[in-house]
């Protein structure tokens, strides 16, 4: 190195453009009169399952569609299409993560105008995506009992973002199968995000589909209003 | 995990920040990484050298500065600095509340400055 060498001020923060992006999606979804939801969660913990419960207890109210992500295939695409929900596949092709431009993507292939609902089924892992703004107006996440209560020691920042927590698989509580404590499980949540919703339910048998489905018919026409 | 888009995201900033003061080599980036995010140093210098291959930025030393944890107590509004390991301990030292904290730092990743020529 030589005299010549500058030390160049950047200040830049490395999400600066994603979340300007995700600013302005949330603007014009809410413009349009579209609620997005981001849906996160483990592989397994019932994303698919539980936005097929959802749209089918929905359908006669509003007009809904699904972005899919999914690192190289297009299962939960074909279970969707197949009840009836558009559903668009996003392969993320390796990434870890959506972010607004790969959610944009499958906004440009859907009409906006007319839908009232849009679920992103993120990838399913609980770290990348709670680090990225999809433009969603709300961030759910779904842990399933068997993955146990201890998650939220694990990724912290994943149970801190999100505005409604799904406890699902509930029908396994109470079994010899599990020792789930929901108690501790939600002290640990509301230690970083003391205004979380927890919705416990098994999208299963059903069992608490309704009360979820009610508090998100409340955020649709609080939105979309 | 996504040491990848991140580097990508660093390459370019640093690119770009280059291009507008018209350097021509850049020696050292400096970032700030919060110690709630789960990246790995080490990955995203080996990431950095993969994508840096032929621009200016190839021979560019990545300096990890640690953003500490910072968190606001919903009860009182007291500031408390803490550690990943820690968290789920975390009482309010002014009022004794153990829950509704607020992150307020250590999530973010920043490029704070270069050196370059």
């Amino acid at each position: 190195m030589t005299d010549s060498v500058k030390l160049i001020k950047v200040r830049e923060s490395i999400q600066a453009d994603n979340e300007q992006h995700a600013q302005d999606l949330r603007q014009k979804l809410k413009a349009s009169k579209t609620l997005l939801i981001n849906i996160m969660s483990s592989p397994g913990a019932g994303k698919t399952s539980l936005l097929l419960q959802t749209t089918s207890r929905l359908k006669d109210e509003y007009s809904m569609a699904v972005i899919e992500a999914d690192i190289d295939s297009t299962v939960d695409a074909e279970r969707l299409a197949h009840s009836g929900v558009e559903a668009i596949q996003l392969r993320t092709g390796g990434f870890c993560h959506l972010d607004v431009p790969m959610v944009q993507q499958g906004l440009d292939s859907l009409d906006t105008d007319v839908l009232d609902l849009i679920f992103i089924e993120n990838v399913g892992n609980l770290v990348c995506p709670a680090e990225f703004d999809t433009g969603a107006a709300l961030d759910v996440m779904i842990l399933s009992v068997p993955e146990g209560d201890d998650k939220p020691l694990k990724y912290p920042l994943m149970f801190s973002k999100c505005d409604a927590l799904i406890i699902n698989k509930i029908d396994y509580l109470g079994t010899s199968l599990t020792d789930f404590d929901l108690k501790l499980l939600e002290k640990r949540v509301r230690k970083l995000n003391g205004g979380i919703r927890i919705f416990p339910l098994s999208s299963r048998t059903g069992e608490g589909i309704d009360i979820w489905t009610d508090w998100l018919t409340n955020k649709a026409a609080d939105h979309n209003k | 995990m996504h040491e990848l888009p991140v580097t990508e995201k660093i390459l370019t900033i640093a690119l770009k920040h280059a291009e507008r003061n018209g350097l021509k080599t850049i020696y050292s980036i400096t970032l700030q990484v919060g110690r709630l995010t789960d990246l790995q140093d080490e990955w995203l210098q080996h990431y950095f050298n993969y994508l840096s291959r032929d621009t200016i930025a190839q021979d560019a030393r990545l300096i990890i500065i640690p953003e500490p944890i910072k968190l606001q107590c919903g009860e009182c509004g007291t500031i408390i600095e803490t550690k990943k390991r820690d968290l789920q301990d975390i009482t309010c030292p002014h009022c004794g509340a153990d829950g509704g904290f607020s992150i307020m730092s250590g999530r973010g990743y920043y490029i704070e400055e270069m050196e370059a020529e």
